[in-house]
């Protein structure tokens, strides 16, 4: 417990409010009252609730196979400055900014990662941050459906699927139709029968993502953008793995719109799944339609620099039911964390983790070919890349986790004419060891006539 | 203050009616009212709009209040200038702070309208 | 204070600092980027600054410095319970085993994780009385946005398509209407009584054949309890509606009474107010979905499952709303929230509600012996006061009390919420704070109503000893400045 209370506090307060009893204090009528004991897990003193903790961590843990897991989260390295600045108590228990003149580190910060996401996608503003990537998507599609006015959304099939699937969720509770975009044979968007459906119905947003989830290069091609801009859509460009945006033409030099975007990849710990940072970045034509909260620069009462929540008529407590989204808690402290990585990585750093996570993912498709199992698309990639390996790729994977590897993604879960294809992503902290290894261990497991 | 050759709503907009022309705005008391106003939203040309029907909001910096036109019409320009200055609605509500202009449908609808002493009357309540 | 006074000279941004290939250096330098990619898809430029990392801990550090945390000081923001968040609780979720774990890392591989979930989402069961809870929910509000989608499948399936209202009450925190509105609901606001609660005969008149859901919080914002939860709950089931219960408030009842046993089908909780979860200043966030037997097939997927020993998550649940998030769930902060458990057990969290109930009328009566508290009654773990009265006398509003409550080295409480209370002050102390800490507080209060009679323009003027003097938020919303940009 961790409340102060002594006996003799307790007594001198109820004497105060002028109550007999904690008991009466909390009085509720008798049908309110609890009719069991309620099973909670037992109260430990700190040292021992520790083990306990620690005891369940260790519970069968995959954490040491060597892993070629990406799909929407990566391993990257982070400087240890970061959760040393990052876990100072006045960033990590400081509310939402409400009060500006006690806030204005953390308000300076948001702002600098208001700056950062802009500089990296090209874009003329972006928010404080919503919950993740694939929330990002729906959000913008929302943002795409007020601009437009319209009801039905078109995005690529190569989008995350699980992105794909939070899209559906939301779209359901605002009756709002979603068609798919579908691929090429080498693993990105058919921008053919894109325009094609373009032609066809009106849709208030497109959405494509690049790197796509099989790792590929896939944007919006000159033909293919006019025909976006003449269907009157908006063009949503959605980044799984942020990384890329180091190394890759931006969002907005393909035309996007809006960016909808996961950073967990700068130093935000993977771990099993969140907390992750989404973002939003868009035009200032749709400044005013975007969700969440932003940071704005102005001038205090003296005329010095001071930054601000701003633009809070757009938000929940002050719109009510017609707010442009229901967002209030956000994922600021990934933020800062993401802007600290930025920062401690610079220009020259995250060129040179990019570039890293090229080389590696090279020499990953290097030696999966040199063991006899094929790439299964041609296109540019960057940091993750499908193999197919002839059989049921759940086979391969369970044979490869037998000799200490998680060998990546089963694309059938997601992709039934892919199913004996596996996605595997190669970042900065992939070694040459662990590639030999894997490539090892593939040429034993689908050698022909091998039993997996 | 209220400007004597205009018709007032009960929703604090004021119109001019100028042949088959109509101004509309917000009154000093209600620019008063909302505080420092930091943007307006305001219809497209071309779209028809009811008597009393909402055709906009106004944002001050912690509260958003919804616009409703005075009278029917069809929207013939927009006060475009306020979307860079905002301010010009509490610096002069009656001059540089209209907000829309319209094609009168039925200018009979004047008669649901305030007459400035009404009006008066109505705030000083 | 957070930061001496003395330092007022503006904090540069990082992008004003550094020089081209200062950067410290944590990877090996690459290669060239064309060396791998067509130069046609690789951007020109790159227009970040490189600082070393003593340049940035510095920068970071005095950032820190200008910005108020619990561990700074008080911070009675009502409706956030800002408790302290323990320590422990960031060590355990930074354990290797789960801070490195990968989220398609198979359920085999990940069983340590899978069993912090499934104990805390028993445990959230018997302590609120729902049948299920989802982890999933990345806050609050997005636990808003999932219970309303459930309800919408499940009259859709009931072929009760003609539900399309949600009532909420005119306390109601902004999210409800948001969130209604996010699945296409029409929301009704329903006006509460002189006393501040709901009244059972006022719902009575709004329940019908459209009605979906009534979102209500207990307390109320207000902090008030409502006694008459059951025959609210009553008027809604017999109407065909559905129950919602806004868990930010559950600090005043964990361990004494459970919203299930209220009549409520769905809730949420905010483990960032009520579990210690750090707020990180504005997140993350995490906010379980707990529902009543008749919905748990609605629940977002996946869903932790026991089979024996064992766990997995549950991605085939052919009734379910779907996903609502990339992953999982808030992994790290489900791990706090379980240790945060572990620290207190059954008793001790029936304790945690009653203290903070102590704190909060503790202050509600000593508060009261100088600002008008519109409802002068036992509260829960919260109450509001209100600035009305001293603002005809003196011209001094809760903003200019807020401001002044900074300068003394306080956060300020909530204002201007809820919405039907002019002037408002919300107060939530929270049980981890001390009689002596509540005492300061209120000693702070008093001095600042005084001198709004004495001197109300020192209040006016207030804050002056913060890193900024009041910033002007009317200029920031007129002149939108969001970023940066480079000088050309
Ligand atoms: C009463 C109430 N309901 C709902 C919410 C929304 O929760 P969250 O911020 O976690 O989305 C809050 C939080 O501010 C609240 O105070």
């Amino acid at each position: 417990m961790y409340t102060p209370h002594t006996k003799a506090d307790i007594e001198a307060m109820l004497e105060a409010i002028g109550i007999g009893s904690l008991d009466e204090l909390l009085r509720v009528p008798d049908e309110l009252k609890l009719r069991a004991p309620l099973d909670v897990v037992p109260a430990l003193p700190e040292y021992q609730l520790r083990r306990r903790i620690e005891q369940i961590a260790k519970r069968d843990s995959g954490v040491d196979y060597v892993s070629f897991l990406g799909g929407g989260a990566y391993r990257h390295y982070a400087p240890s400055a970061i959760s040393a600045l990052a876990m100072r108590g006045e960033f990590l228990t400081a509310y939402t900014p409400y009060q500006a003149e006690v806030s204005q580190g953390y308000l300076q910060a948001i702002y600098e990662w208001q700056t950062y996401i802009c500089l990296l996608t090209g874009m003329d503003l972006a928010d404080a941050s919503v919950y993740d990537g694939a929330t990002a998507l729906a959000e913008s599609a929302i943002m795409a459906m007020n601009a437009t006015g319209r009801q039905r959304f078109l995005v690529s099939r190569a989008v995350h699927p699980n992105y794909r699937a939070v899209l559906k969720t939301y779209c359901d509770g605002l009756d709002v139709a979603i068609d798919e975009a579908p691929l090429t044979d080498d693993g990105t968007t058919d921008l053919r029968v894109l325009a094609e459906m373009l032609r066809e119905t009106q849709y208030a947003g497109v959405a494509l993502q690049s790197p796509n989830f099989f790792g590929n290069i896939d944007t919006l091609d000159g033909e293919a953008l006019e025909s976006v801009h003449k269907n009157g859509a908006v063009p949503i460009g959605v980044v799984a793995e942020a990384l890329a945006l180091a190394a890759l033409a931006t969002p907005a030099s393909w035309g996007a719109q809006i960016v909808a975007g996961e950073a967990q990849s700068f130093g935000v710990p993977i771990a099993y799944g969140g907390p992750y940072v989404g973002f939003i970045a868009t035009t200032n034509e749709h400044m005013r339609r975007i969700p969440g909260r932003l940071v704005g620069k102005t001038v205090d009462s003296a005329g010095r620099t001071a930054y601000v929540l701003t633009l809070q008529a757009r938000e929940q407590h002050i719109r009510r039911e017609r707010a442009t989204s229901n967002i209030c808690t956000n994922q600021a402290h990934c933020a800062l964390i993401a802007t600290i990585y930025l920062a401690l990585m610079g220009k020259t750093g995250l060129r040179d983790v990019a570039a890293l996570n090229l080389e590696r993912s090279r020499e990953l498709a290097t030696a999966v070919a040199n063991a006899g199992v094929r790439l299964r698309f041609s296109a540019p990639f960057f940091n993750e890349l499908v193999v197919d390996v002839g059989r049921p790729a759940g086979e391969v994977l369970a044979a490869l986790r037998e000799r200490g590897i998680l060998g990546g993604l089963d694309l059938g879960r997601w992709y039934p004419e892919y199913s004996t294809c596996i996605l595997m992503a190669a970042t900065e902290l992939t070694t040459s060891g662990e590639i030999a290894k894997l490539a090892a261990a593939l040429q034993e497991v689908t050698r022909v006539g091998a039993g997996v | 203050m209220v400007q004597p050759e205009l018709l007032y709503s009960k929703e604090h907009e004021w119109v001019r009616i100028e042949g088959d022309r109509a101004t509309i705005g917000v009154t000093d008391y209600a620019q008063e009212a909302l505080g420092d106003i930091v943007y307006v939203e305001l219809p497209k040309p071309g779209r028809t709009v009811e008597q009393f029907g909402d055709i906009g909001v106004v944002e001050s910096v912690k509260a958003v209040s919804d616009l409703f036109t005075p009278i029917s019409g069809e929207v013939v320009e927009v006060n475009a200038a306020l979307e860079t200055d905002p301010a010009a609605v509490n610096r002069d509500p009656y001059g540089d702070g209209w907000l829309v202009k319209l094609k009168l449908k039925d200018s009979g609808e004047a008669k649901n309208l305030l007459a400035p002493r009404d009006y008066e009357k109505l705030i000083a309540e | 204070m957070s930061a001496p006074a003395s330092d007022r000279t503006a904090s540069p941004l990082i992008f004003e600092l550094g020089q081209e290939g200062r950067a410290t250096q944590y990877v090996e330098h690459g290669k060239p980027l064309r060396s791998f990619m067509p130069e046609g898809v690789l951007r020109d430029d790159l227009p970040l600054p490189d600082n070393t990392e003593l340049d940035v801990v510095r920068h970071y550090t005095r950032l820190s410095q200008r910005t108020f945390g619990i561990d700074v000081g008080f911070y009675p923001l009502g409706s956030c319970t800002m408790k302290h968040n323990p320590k422990v609780n960031d060590a355990l979720a930074g354990v290797r085993e789960f801070a490195e774990l990968h989220p398609f890392t198979p359920d085999d591989l990940s069983q340590g994780a899978l069993q912090v979930m499934y104990e805390l989402e028993r445990s959230f069961c018997s302590l609120f009385g729902m049948a299920a809870f989802s982890l999933n929910p990345a806050a609050g509000a997005q636990a808003e946005l999932a219970a309303l989608l459930i309800a919408k499948k499940y009259f859709r399936e009931r072929g009760e398509t003609q539900r399309d209202k949600v009532i909420v009450p005119d306390t109601a925190h902004g999210t409800n209407p948001a969130s209604a509105a996010m699945c296409g609901f029409k929301v009704i606001s329903l006006k509460s009584d002189a006393r501040g609660r709901v009244d059972p005969a006022e719902i009575r008149t709004v329940v019908g054949p459209d009605t979906a859901v009534c979102m209500m919080t207990n307390p109320n914002t207000l902090g008030l309890f409502e006694e008459r939860i059951h025959e609210i709950a009553d008027a809604v089931h017999e109407a065909g509606g559905l129950m919602y219960y806004d868990g930010a408030n559950a600090n005043a009842l964990m361990g004494n009474t459970r919203p299930g046993d209220m009549g409520f089908d769905l809730m949420h909780l905010n483990t960032h107010k009520t579990f210690t979860i750090p707020h990180g200043g504005g997140g993350a966030g995490h906010g379980p979905l707990g529902v009543a037997g008749h919905l748990v097939e609605y629940l977002p997927t996946p869903y932790v499952v026991r089979e024996g020993d064992r766990f997995r998550l549950d991605f085939d649940r052919p009734k379910s709303i779907g996903p609502v998030r990339s992953f999982w769930s808030n992994f790290a902060h489900v791990v706090r929230a379980l240790a945060y458990l572990y620290a207190n057990g059954a008793e001790g969290l029936t304790k945690v509600s009653q203290y903070a109930v102590l704190n909060a009328n503790y202050m509600r009566v000593k508060v009261a012996e100088f600002l008008e508290t519109p409802y002068p009654e036992i509260c829960r773990h919260e109450f509001v006061a209100s600035a009305q009265q001293l603002k005809k006398e003196t011209g001094v509003r809760a903003l200019d009390i807020a401001k002044a409550l900074l300068d003394r080295g306080y956060m300020a409480p909530t204002i201007y919420f809820p919405l039907i209370v002019p002037e408002c002050l919300m107060i939530e102390p929270t049980e981890t704070e001390s009689k002596e800490t509540l005492d300061g507080f209120v000693a702070a209060l008093r001095d600042i109503i005084e001198t709004a009679k004495t001197n109300p323009q020192e209040l006016l003027d207030a804050p002056v000893t913060t890193v900024v003097g009041r910033v002007d938020e009317t200029r920031a919303a007129r002149q939108p400045d969001l970023r940066w940009r480079p000088p050309r």
